[in-house]
């Protein structure tokens, strides 16, 4: 097989490199004017769209009552086994109501599952991706730490309505 | 003026330089790594104080704190020597260029340079030639393969790039008729920067500057894709910053020598026909100055950020193929104005 020469000939103007070095600064200080697009992360945080799937939460309605009737599915569903519900017995209308209901942080892998399978929009995932913890204990998340107004998942649950 | 007051002008102007120097070096290598992070659309260091201006404070701190390491097969007095002599040439040389016209102060008629002398370019040729030898040093006293490759390339580098140099600054020399900064200064009033005048020369001169610093497209001593560090692969702490500072030390002597040779030194054109006091045109010059050199630094970092580095043969080509015969040619060139025209 011939093999094809390859082309290094340099034109007389790039032998004389000048116009290509001028090319070449020319682009970086382009580079150099543009904007960046780096956030300074601690002063400037990212707001994800109603899209993101951060840390799962636990709706509360305005009454202060969870969603959740602790029917276990989203336990079930949760691949990495991260979702322990301990169902409990209440005089309200919707008489069930989760005792417990603790998410390990550490095994989450935010797949969205529990969310898609919950049958009460009960269990949705937020925006909070800042999940940092000095020991393991504080990994699992309790239903003081779930629990969630509604009003400030609004978006994540209008998302989920016309999608789902 | 008797010894006594030249000594303490002396001094004074010695002090001054040195610290504006070493601040300059500092906040050099801050601004490299500012605007090599801008070219590559990043922010750079910006935590250390307001925008990161506390971060050269920092890196000297850090350097400081780190073990100085001499390798087991090193040759020691001169592994410790290299980083030394580095450091001098990059200090010393700034002694003979000229940042402002003469000004009187308390009576005195004091040059704003610290040295005045008559053969001042001989001086930065010789000093900045010496400069090799701490590369070569280092390079052979480490006793290592990479080191040893990056100190025999430095010297080769400077061997085939010196002589360009050397033609073009005679080229500067014709013009000016004198081998004293100052004088090639005054020789270029006006417009009449040897930069407009000798245009082959200023590029051969800047090329060779860059080769001459061992700055980015010419890099080759410490070339880190192929040498590790190079010369300096085998050292750290203390005596890795002397080779640093004296890296960006020499960028300001070559951008200062630049300016005082083809831009017209201290001179703001035609500023002595405005009709300024004296001291506000001695301001007005020195701001000249550094502003010409604060240009020119960037430049030198702009052109690091822009272009890769040559391959060792295109670099001897370079040199021996195009830069020497361009500097030949420009000094006929020069030789031909001086003679018909009688600049």
């Amino acid at each position: 097989m011939a093999v094809k020469k390859r082309e290094k000939d340099l034109t007389f103007w790039e032998k004389i490199y000048i116009p290509e070095i001028v090319k070449g600064l020319s682009l970086t200080m382009k580079n150099m004017l543009k904007p960046k697009f780096t956030m300074k992360y601690p002063e400037e945080k990212f707001i994800p769209s109603a899209s993101y799937r951060g840390r799962p939460v636990l709706v509360q309605e305005e009454n202060g009552e969870e969603r959740c009737v602790a029917c276990g599915l989203c336990s079930r569903v949760c691949p990495a086994l991260a979702i322990e519900v301990q169902a409990g017995e209440t005089d309200r209308q919707k008489e069930r109501y989760p005792q417990k209901f603790e998410i390990n942080m550490l095994r989450c892998i935010f797949c969205g599952f529990c969310e898609e399978v919950c049958p009460e929009e009960a269990i949705v995932m937020s925006k909070d991706y800042e999940l940092a913890f000095y020991n393991r204990e504080d990994a699992i998340y309790g239903k003081d730490k779930l629990l969630t107004p509604v009003n400030q998942l609004q978006d994540r649950i209008e998302f989920l309505r016309s999608y789902k | 003026m008797n010894i006594w007051e030249i000594i303490i002008f002396s001094l004074v102007k010695i002090v001054i330089v040195f610290t504006v120097m070493l601040l300059t070096v500092s906040y050099l290598v801050y601004f490299e790594r500012r605007i090599s992070a801008w070219a590559q659309n990043r922010l750079g260091p910006n935590r250390v104080g307001w925008e990161g201006v506390l971060q050269p404070f920092a890196d000297v701190l850090k350097l400081l704190l780190k073990e100085d390491i001499v390798p087991d097969v090193a040759n020691k007095p001169i592994h410790t020597l290299a980083p030394i002599t580095a450091l001098f040439v990059a200090f010393t040389t700034y002694a003979v260029i000229p940042f402002g016209p003469n000004v009187t102060i308390f009576g005195f008629n004091v040059p704003l340079v610290v040295a005045d002398v008559n053969m001042g370019i001989l001086y930065v040729l010789a000093l900045t030639s010496l400069g090799v030898y701490a590369i070569t040093f280092a390079g052979w006293s480490s006793g290592s393969k990479y080191s040893l490759l990056g100190g025999i390339r430095s010297s080769a580098q400077m061997i085939s790039y010196e002589i360009s140099m050397g033609f073009s600054v005679a080229g500067v020399l014709l013009v000016a008729e004198s081998l004293r900064p100052e004088a090639i200064v005054q020789a270029q009033s006006g417009w009449m920067w040897n930069a407009i005048i000798q245009p082959i020369g200023f590029i051969t001169f800047v090329v060779s500057a860059f080769a001459e610093t061992n700055r980015l497209p010419f890099d080759l001593p410490e070339a880190e894709p192929e040498l590790v560090g190079g010369f300096h692969t085998e050292y750290s702490s203390m005596k890795f910053a002397g080779f640093f500072l004296a890296e960006y030390a020499n960028m300001i002597i070559a951008s200062a020598m630049i300016v005082t040779l083809y831009l017209g030194g201290w001179q703001f054109p035609y500023l002595e026909t405005f009709g300024l006091s004296a001291t506000l045109f001695a301001i007005i010059s020195v701001l000249t100055f550094l502003v010409k050199v604060a240009v020119l630094l960037f430049f030198f970092i702009w052109v690091r950020w822009s272009i890769p580095r040559f391959r060792y043969d295109q670099l001897m080509n370079l040199g021996w193929k195009v830069m020497f015969p361009l500097s030949l040619l420009n000094l006929i060139w020069v030789a031909f104005l001086v003679m018909v025209f009688k600049i």
